[in-house]
């Protein structure tokens, strides 16, 4: 007999976001913790309904831009006050005012730094191989079908109980899928 | 699933919200998809003859770069009063251009104005194209381009920094971070649409090719979590960016001491220049692109007309801004400053005023009548003349205080010679060959945004009522009149809703239906296979915690 293929977890399909919203609070209440949610655009309020904790990116951002903006300054008074002091039409060489357009564009350089790479970091992207692209049906999850994914990892996992919950919300078909 | 073909417009009545539908039609998810991507898998006999044109005004750029780098730049008109000439009029006008795109997406984003998500895309793409036109100019412009290097901090040889006192240096590092939070943003938003691409991909290069860039996204929620926290951090940090980076443009000439450009009033009328030729762009490019690729029911005559009354505002703010000019100019009593203004209207240069004004001015007035907003072809007329007025604005605020300065003996005329118009028409090959191979490899709509303020995207839309309607007699004849329209396929009015929509969804929707057309009717056969899929949908939907939920919503 050939050795059966770890199984990654189970897949549900669903059609409305309604239905989606619905399945994601049930497997929330049944306390799963392994187990995500996949639609093509960012479902309102579903966060609430899977119980996940606010994002940290706000933080990176906020360290990240005041970084920058410390940043600049040091660079321009670096610059201007210690390597290179050089008398420009009667102005101190410390002329902070001069130097806030500076401040300010690498504050919100590093900043957006820290939203981007930050939220891909947060995301753990890129990831080229994942497994639930081993299911046929999940080419629409970027399209407009709507997809809960609970892995065998979970230890409340089981595949028939789990299967069952998930049979239980309206999904339109679930399916096992390879790791 | 049959291509969703848009027979009717303007009709449709959002079920959640009461007011006027952004998508017309009432696609499904699957036919918003379709719509967008089939242009960019099936590409148009018109898309080639576009790129050809572009591809060849690219090449005139390529012969003025090339004269320009073996030359010098001896061949432009620049003389010793006009030592900014074209090339600095080309650079303000490019980057205005490049406004509109941050501002729909970031400021309207932050104002929750949903009707941006049908043009953030490629207006975001039109930024950062007439950005890189802009950053084209200042680079040639110092004459000796191998050393464009130099205004960067980095350490060198000579043991020098640049003079971090210079607004032309405040502006190297605005235009340059403008550049990269503008892609980066457009990036982060284009990741979920790449996703769709490269799920629907059928050769193996596309397939890698998107499935390179999309970094592996799998639509995952946890993500989204993250996406939506970061896209909205980038939008609160692009809004003051957008602001600032027009305001040190003008800084390069306000804070200078010539008459005519060292005023106060140069930063904010800058940014209103700077939106209005943006969006004057931004209709010249979108009007033929949405008959082009048939995108009618997404970019409707709604959102038209709503760019239509930014320019408006824009425009007028404009003209106050003109006006305030000669106004501080008489009342100063500062004789430098009225002689330029007076010099400006009246002078050598007074033909350029005088299409400033008429382009800028008055044209947007005609933005007032309604007809004219709402008609796509009187509309891209208007959007030309704004191009040009705004082209002109930049060429008589750099010309008209150069050519008569303090000194009346060193007092010229500035004219272009043809490397001038070659480079403009080069920068305009540049613009369109990299919008066209936006226009055929991406997709110009943002697809999962556009979802994502469809009525069925919220999650407390249910597709069916629960039993035959309880709402008031009058909305039963909308309700139903929608249903005909339609099929049962996705959309009709949850009979949940409360009393106060049901009534808003009459009052704006009863003199529209009547000249609904009967073959609006999409999708039939879907319609037929979700009907059982929903049919059990409703028991739920309507059940336990659905109706206190609709309530809020």
């Amino acid at each position: 007999m050939a050795k059966r293929p770890k199984i990654f977890g189970l897949l549900a399909e669903y059609e409305t976001p309604a239905d989606l919203y619905k399945a994601c609070e049930k497997v929330r209440d049944a306390g799963y913790g392994a187990w995500d949610a996949h639609t093509p655009f960012p479902v309102h309020g579903l966060e609430k309904a899977m119980g996940l904790r606010p994002s940290l990116v706000p933080w990176i951002v906020c360290v990240m831009g005041f970084s920058g903006a410390a940043l600049g300054y040091l660079l321009q008074w670096w610059t201007s006050v210690v390597d290179y002091p050089l008398v420009i039409s009667a102005k101190p060489f410390n002329s902070y005012p001069a130097f806030v357009p500076v401040i300010f564009e690498l504050g919100i350089l590093l900043g957006s730094f820290g939203a981007v790479f930050g939220m891909f970091g947060l995301n753990r992207l890129p990831t080229y191989y994942h497994s639930v692209f081993n299911s046929s049906r999940f080419s629409r999850a970027s399209d407009d079908r709507f997809f809960i994914s609970i892995e065998a990892r979970d230890p409340k996992y089981d595949p028939d109980k789990t299967r069952e919950l998930l049979e239980s919300t309206n999904a339109l078909s679930v399916e096992e899928v390879e790791d | 699933m049959s291509h969703y073909l848009p027979t009717t417009h303007e009709h449709d009545i959002d079920p959640v919200e009461g007011r006027m539908a952004l998508v017309q039609g009432s696609p499904s998810f699957a036919e918003v998809t379709e719509a967008v991507v089939r242009p960019i898998e099936i590409p148009h006999k018109r898309w080639w003859i576009a790129f050809f044109i572009s591809l060849s005004m690219l090449g005139v750029l390529g012969i003025s770069l090339a004269v320009l780098l073996w030359e010098g730049v001896g061949v432009w008109g620049n003389n010793i009063p006009v030592g900014w000439g074209w090339p600095i009029v080309n650079f303000v006008f490019w980057v205005g251009i490049g406004h509109a795109g941050t501002l729909i997406s970031a400021v309207l984003f932050l104002f929750r104005q949903k009707w941006r998500t049908s043009i953030n895309r490629a207006s975001e793409a039109m930024t950062i194209f007439a950005v890189i036109c802009a950053l084209l100019f200042p680079t040639i412009h110092v004459g000796r381009v191998w050393a464009i290097y130099w205004p960067l901090p980095l350490p060198n040889q000579m043991q020098m920094w640049p003079n971090f006192r210079s607004p032309l240096l405040w502006d190297v590092f605005a235009v340059s971070t403008y550049f990269t939070v503008s892609l980066l943003f457009w990036y982060v938003g284009l990741v979920p649409d790449i996703a769709t691409m490269r799920d629907r991909a059928k050769t193996k290069i596309r397939k890698i090719a998107y499935g390179i860039f999309a970094l592996g996204w799998r639509g995952s929620h946890r993500h989204w979590v993250n996406y939506e926290a970061a896209y909205l951090l980038l939008a609160a940090m692009a809004t003051p960016l957008v602001l600032s980076v027009h305001s040190i443009v003008s800084f390069d000439f306000a804070v200078s001491q010539l008459p005519g450009w060292h005023t106060t009033i140069f930063p904010p009328y800058f940014v209103a220049g700077a939106i209005f030729s943006g969006f004057g762009m931004v209709l010249t490019l979108m009007i033929p692109l949405r008959a082009w690729f048939k995108l009618q029911h997404l970019i409707t005559t709604k959102h038209l007309e709503n760019m239509a009354k930014v320019i408006l505002l824009t425009g007028s703010l404009v003209g106050y801004a003109y006006a305030m000019e000669f106004f501080i100019a008489w009342y100063s009593g500062n004789p430098y400053e009225s002689f330029v203004f007076v010099n400006r209207a009246f002078g050598d240069y007074s033909w350029a005023y005088w299409i400033m004004v008429s382009c800028n001015v008055i044209t947007p007035q005609f933005i007032w009548f309604k007809k004219i907003r709402r008609s796509a072809a009187a509309l891209f007329v208007l959007s030309i003349f704004v191009n040009i007025g705004m082209w002109f604005e930049r060429f008589v605020i750099v010309a008209t205080s150069l050519h008569h300065d303090f000194l009346p003996s060193s007092w010229d005329y500035f004219s272009p010679t043809m490397w001038d118009v070659s480079l403009l028409i080069g920068s305009f090959g540049l613009f369109f060959t990299l919008f066209c191979l936006f226009l055929r490899y991406l997709p110009v709509i943002a697809i999962a945004e556009l979802k994502s303020v469809m009525p069925q995207a919220n999650p407390h839309y249910t597709a069916k009522p629960k039993r035959k309607r309880h709402v008031t007699k009058s909305a039963v004849g909308v309700v139903e009149s929608r249903e005909d329209d339609r099929g049962s396929d996705d959309g009709e009015v949850n009979a949940e809703v409360s009393e106060s929509q049901s009534v808003k969804v009459v009052v704006s929707g009863a003199n529209k239906k009547l000249d609904k057309k009967p073959s609006d009717e999409p999708t039939a056969e879907a319609a037929a296979e979700e009907d059982d899929a929903s049919a059990e949908a409703e028991a739920e939907a309507s059940g336990e915690d659905g109706s206190d939920e609709e309530d809020k919503g």
